[in-house]
């Protein structure tokens, strides 16, 4: 196995993109990372593509043929992985994986979700495909519900309280407001999340990620080999991939994700680093409860201070841990596939010292944390600056 | 989401009388029922076992925003119901006054309509849970 670098990043603004469709964001995140890695089109030699729900958003499969046709690089073999709200994040390390293999020299990464082409609720029902459809969905079981069963749950066992995940959403908005590609570029009070009305109880409107078009893409190269095209590859140092039961109720622990906490073992034991040595993370916040459970479960917190933690400002811009610069997926939006390559995009222009206002400072290690459905499926990475 | 009879009739015996599997290797009980029990895998044989109908409410969360198909049932209750025999089942909270849902409480199958929009006709049963 040998080194897997990150050359170039693409994003495209995160929104409701009425005039736009799926081949159109998707080919504007890919244009984007080809040209931030100053490469030809004709040295990628593979395309990895994630979207989670394309047939239903939009009634599209055979995503990976689309995006070679659209970029005009057919023949080279382009394919589309699939796990919920963690596509994105699946299809990186299918590509890492056929790089460091030695298969590749340079591939492409991308993720992409239109999410607005169907009602909300029709939108709901295709997200809960992320859970279990016969005994979760059929039953009227949402994705807010689910959190919210594990919110509950955490209330009870550490006292974490509605005010404290508000919190999580106000950091959030307060990081959107300084990225230039964030859905939603407001700052907001806990007064508002607490009277924004609940979706399911005790997760709120203003706890929640918001539905969302937007296309993300990463050209990867051989570590060996990205000098050739940058003087600042960032090098992914450590991944980790892991699964549990696809129904929430079948778990034995309702206060973590499992998943998230083997999958981080594998990215730390990787990278020979734990957590302390992490500056920035990008956590899967598709509730405020979720990044709770995020820095508990990655380390960053001791299991059941996360809320308090989130509530004291530690994890705040430049504070003990940056997390969810971006904004999150709950300010920047959340077009699922797309989501797992932008935690990376923003990680790496934090790494490359690019990331503006909202720079962390110093920043040697970056992490990323992706989740599908309520956790059957967890990812997370670990990259360096190369220098 | 539209769905089938076939869909609907092969899981008839688990949603209207609760019926799992347990492994005779490790005694475990599961629901709904397994193939391969995930303790003993191959060394495991799984039997059709009746769960009990009764548990406590380990979780819950009142829906306000609803997915297609109960939107006219909104707000309602979910919850996580931790049964005699200690397995969870989620279902709908039905029956119960809204001061006597907590976490522990006592609850109790019963059985209920789920929903009756399916484009074949049929409707869809299932088993729901009320506070006792």
């Amino acid at each position: 196995m040998r080194g897997v670098s990150v050359i170039g990043t693409g994003l495209t603004k995160f929104g409701e993109h009425w005039s736009v469709g799926f081949r159109e964001l998707i080919t504007e995140a890919a244009v984007k990372s080809i040209e931030d890695a100053n490469i030809e089109g004709k040295e990628i030699q593979a395309i990895f593509g994630g979207t989670m729900a394309s047939g239903s958003f939009i009634g599209q499969e055979h995503i990976g043929a689309l995006i070679a046709d659209q970029l005009g690089m057919n023949p080279i073999p382009s394919i589309r992985m699939e796990a919920a709200c963690a596509s994105g994040s699946v299809a990186l390390r299918s590509a890492y994986f056929a790089v460091a293999s030695g298969m590749y020299d340079v591939v492409a990464v991308g993720g992409v979700e239109k999410m607005t082409d169907i009602s909300t609720e029709e939108a709901a029902t295709a997200l809960g495909g992320a859970g279990d459809q016969e005994w979760e969905l059929f039953l009227g079981a949402t994705f807010p519900a689910l959190y919210a069963l594990l919110a509950r749950r955490h209330m009870l066992e550490y006292g974490t309280t509605e005010e404290q995940m508000a919190s999580v959403s106000v950091k959030n908005h307060a990081n959107g407001v300084l990225n230039p590609y964030a859905q939603f570029q407001k700052e907001i009070t806990i007064d508002e999340v607490m009277n924004s009305g609940y979706i399911a109880s005790p997760l709120k409107l203003l706890d929640c990620s918001p539905i969302t078009d937007g296309a993300a893409s990463l050209i990867l190269c051989a570590s060996e080999k990205a000098r050739k095209y940058t003087d600042l590859p960032i090098e992914i140092v450590g991944t980790g991939q892991a699964s549990d039961t696809l129904a929430l109720s079948n778990r034995a622990n309702m206060t973590e994700l499992n998943a998230t906490k083997e999958a981080a073992k594998q990215a730390y034991s990787q990278a020979k680093v734990d957590s302390s040595k992490i500056s920035l993370a990008e956590v899967h916040d598709c509730f405020s409860i979720a990044e709770i459970l995020a820095i508990e479960d990655l380390g960053f917190f001791s299991k059941g201070q996360g809320g308090k933690a989130s509530m004291d400002g530690r994890t705040a811009l430049n504070s003990d841990i940056s997390i969810n610069t971006s904004g999150g997926l709950k300010a920047c939006g959340h077009p699922v596939g797309a989501t797992g390559i932008k935690q990376v995009c923003e990680v790496v222009w934090q790494l490359r010292n690019e990331a503006g206002k909202r720079q962390v400072e110093g920043a040697e290690y970056g992490l990323t944390h992706n989740v599908g459905g309520s956790g059957a499926t967890a990812v997370v990475n670990i990259l360096k600056r190369a220098d | 989401m539209k769905r089938s009879l076939p869909l609907l009739w092969r899981r008839i015996n688990e949603r209207y009388n609760l019926v799992g599997s347990i492994c005779q290797t490790c005694n475990t009980p599961y629901f709904p029922s397994r193939k391969i029990c995930p303790k003993c895998r191959r060394k495991g044989k799984l039997i059709s076992q009746k769960m009990p109908n009764e548990g406590k409410i380990f979780t819950f969360t009142q829906v306000h925003a609803a997915p297609a198909g109960f939107e006219h049932e909104t707000p309602y209750f979910m919850a996580i119901i931790q049964l005699k025999n200690d397995v969870k089942v989620l279902a709908q909270l039905v029956d119960s006054p809204v001061e006597k849902v907590k976490i522990g409480a006592n609850a109790k199958m019963v059985f209920r309509k789920i929903y009756e929009d399916n484009h074949e006709g049929a409707i869809a049963y299932g088993y729901k849970f009320k506070i006792v």
